[in-house]
């Protein structure tokens, strides 16, 4: 699976001029409001033509000027979740999950209503009517919905822009699954980077309509001088995890990594769940022998793969934890005294990690149709 | 039943053919109004000024010079109404199916009005999605733009339906007034007043014309709101 944008077109006064390619797993366009995102993904959904440019969707050439292709939206197999729902007010939240189905080939089909609505949270909800619907269960029905059409890309527009942070929480979740029991390709847009943080295996950094920065989440993090954009002042890395086990005596939960394990306060989600931690560099220690009679206990053993000396007081390490990619920030003395180089095997201790999760509220949405408050 | 409550044969006829004629021309009017307000509403085209004044023409022509218009083209002498006698053997002229045509002229733009303001206050963005998903143009028409619109197409139907029961000018133009033909409500009531000492009869008649387009009136407001209701969960 390989998506690959090249648009250009003129908005009002925004140049838009955006190269980049994505592959399975969630790929983030990250940028202030105006930088014409929800423009490229109008694009590649075929609501808004680009003045020049190609877009190929797992070797379907969507548009190409030079070539003078342009598919119509309908015909493109590319779904899409806008950030306003936008759910058919007249029919059932069935009705609205099927729409897209009977549009496509059978043989294409790769997902049915049961799983859907099962991933989704959502069976209980399908002979309701769209106004009946908080925010966040019209936000699920509207990705089933894309989904059933079984598209070959997802496009998300500020899925959770229009929620608050209970209701986000709500969603991330389910999110989290389709990105990974589907092999779909996501391109998910968004101005906050919280969630492109918890949701992105790449990150499309744009600016002025300008694509002015790309890679993983934890390229982006460990470059100071993006970090005025993402809004984080200290650089980072992520860690991608799955939930091991639960500790009921001590109220933790181990989450396991390709490097180890690692214990955090506990965090309600099944085990198996996928668990995004982030490690700000300042909160990585470095030792050289694995320590003990710390009160420290979450550490990995890692490779030292480049050093940044151009930090004033401290260094900025790059490490490596059997392929997962972390920084650390060492004081130059320390650095010297410890005599850290490339390639030096080393263990990274992490002082904090934070997790982007909050408890589900599963019960909000019964709470706000009792007492009859719309939250739209 | 008091005897003033029976209606007199010639009562009766009249009541047939008014709603005889204004369904027939509902009937002719609904799908063009349709597809006109859709045009109208969604289309952007070099002449759409035109079409858009032509369309609302006979709501500002005097209705006597609309049925002479029809008369000249559609009467039997006129070059439309020689083509349909001489191929199809149809006349229109002096007919009750030519004053159904009159009715749907007349109450067209009152159609075509409603309509297109209900295409217009339907939110792009929703057919938009529909079409991500995979409909066609014709499909995003027929499964959400239409079913949408209802309720401003039972405004439409409505108004063009009271318009045609009422139409009068036009009609005595191009179709006379001729008793079971062409003599709808309207028509006979004028016929009565023409006659001296029949003006309780033509109150009648004059009462029997408010109970339909009343009744015509309350029907589509009940509609529209179990429709509004069904759709948003309220009526307004």
């Amino acid at each position: 699976m390989r998506v690959e944008i090249d648009v250009q077109r003129r908005l009002g006064q925004t140049d838009i001029d955006v190269q980049f390619a994505g592959q399975s797993g969630v790929t983030a366009l990250f940028g202030p409001s105006g930088a014409g995102k929800s423009s490229v993904i109008n694009m590649i959904a075929g609501l808004l033509r680009p003045k020049r440019g190609r877009i190929v969707v797992d070797d379907r050439i969507l548009f190409d000027s030079a070539r003078r292709i342009n598919v119509p939206a309908h015909k493109r197999r590319v779904g899409y979740v806008f950030q306003e729902s936008r759910l058919f007010p007249h029919m059932s939240v069935r009705r609205n999950l099927l729409y897209g189905q009977r549009f496509s080939a059978p043989e294409r089909r790769y997902t049915q209503l049961d799983r859907v609505a099962d991933l989704l949270g959502i069976a209980a909800l399908l002979q309701r009517r769209p106004h009946m619907l908080s925010g966040g269960e019209r936000q699920r029905v509207a990705i089933g919905r894309a989904l059933l059409a079984s598209p070959s890309l997802l496009l998300m527009d500020e899925p959770l822009a229009s929620l608050d942070a209970a209701r986000k929480n709500e969603i991330l979740p389910y999110i989290e699954r389709l990105r990974d029991e589907l092999a779909l390709p996501v391109i998910y847009v968004s101005h906050q980077f919280d969630e492109v943080k918890r949701l992105a295996d790449m990150l499309v950094m744009m600016a002025d309509g300008r694509c002015i920065a790309a890679g993983t989440v934890n390229q982006i993090l460990a470059r100071p001088d993006l970090a005025p954009l993402t809004g984080h002042a200290q650089t980072g890395c992520v860690i991608d995890t799955r939930i091991a086990r639960h500790d009921e005596r001590f109220a933790l939960t181990w989450l396991r990594c390709a490097a180890g394990e690692l214990a955090v306060p506990r965090v309600e989600r099944p085990v198996g769940a996928s668990l995004r931690v982030h490690v700000h560099a300042d909160d990585v220690v470095i030792a050289l022998d694995r320590p003990t009679g710390l009160s420290t206990q979450n550490m990995l053993p890692a490779t030292i793969v480049s050093i940044d000396e151009g930090h004033g007081h401290h260094h900025a390490l790059e490490l490596d934890a059997a392929g997962i990619t972390l920084v650390a920030h060492v004081t130059r003395k320390a650095a010297h005294d410890l005599s850290l180089d490339v390639g030096s095997q080393v263990h990274a201790l992490f002082k904090s990690l934070a997790i982007d999760d909050e408890p589900p509220h599963a019960d909000t949405d019964a709470t706000c149709h009792e007492t009859g408050i719309e939250l739209s | 039943m008091p005897h003033w409550l029976q209606l007199t044969p010639i009562e009766i006829q009249a009541i047939r053919l008014s709603l005889q004629v204004a369904l027939l021309s509902l009937a002719i009017n609904l799908p063009l109004a349709i597809g006109m307000g859709w045009v109208l509403a969604r289309l952007s085209f070099p002449g759409k000024s035109l079409v858009n004044g032509l369309v609302y023409l006979p709501l500002v022509l005097p209705p006597v010079v609309t049925g002479y218009l029809l008369l000249l083209t559609l009467g039997t002498q006129g070059p439309v109404g020689a083509w349909l006698k001489d191929t199809f053997g149809i006349v229109v002229a002096f007919r009750w199916t030519g004053a159904a045509i009159a009715a749907a002229v007349v109450s067209f733009p009152l159609a075509v009005g409603a309509i297109r303001l209900s295409i217009e206050s339907i939110d792009r963005r929703i057919e938009d999605a529909a079409r991500t998903l995979g409909a066609n143009r014709l499909r995003v028409f027929v499964t959400v733009t239409l079913p949408l619109a209802v309720p401003g197409i039972l405004a439409g139907s409505i108004l063009a339906f009271a318009r045609a029961l009422g139409e009068f000018g036009a009609t005595i133009t191009f179709v006379s007034n001729i008793r079971g033909q062409t003599q709808t409500l309207p028509l006979a009531i004028y016929s009565l007043t023409q006659v001296p000492g029949k003006e309780d009869a033509a109150l009648r008649l004059l009462v029997i014309s408010v109970i339909l387009s009343l009744g015509a009136l309350l029907a589509s407001e009940l509609f529209n709101r179990r429709i509004r209701k069904r759709v948003y969960g309220h009526a307004r």
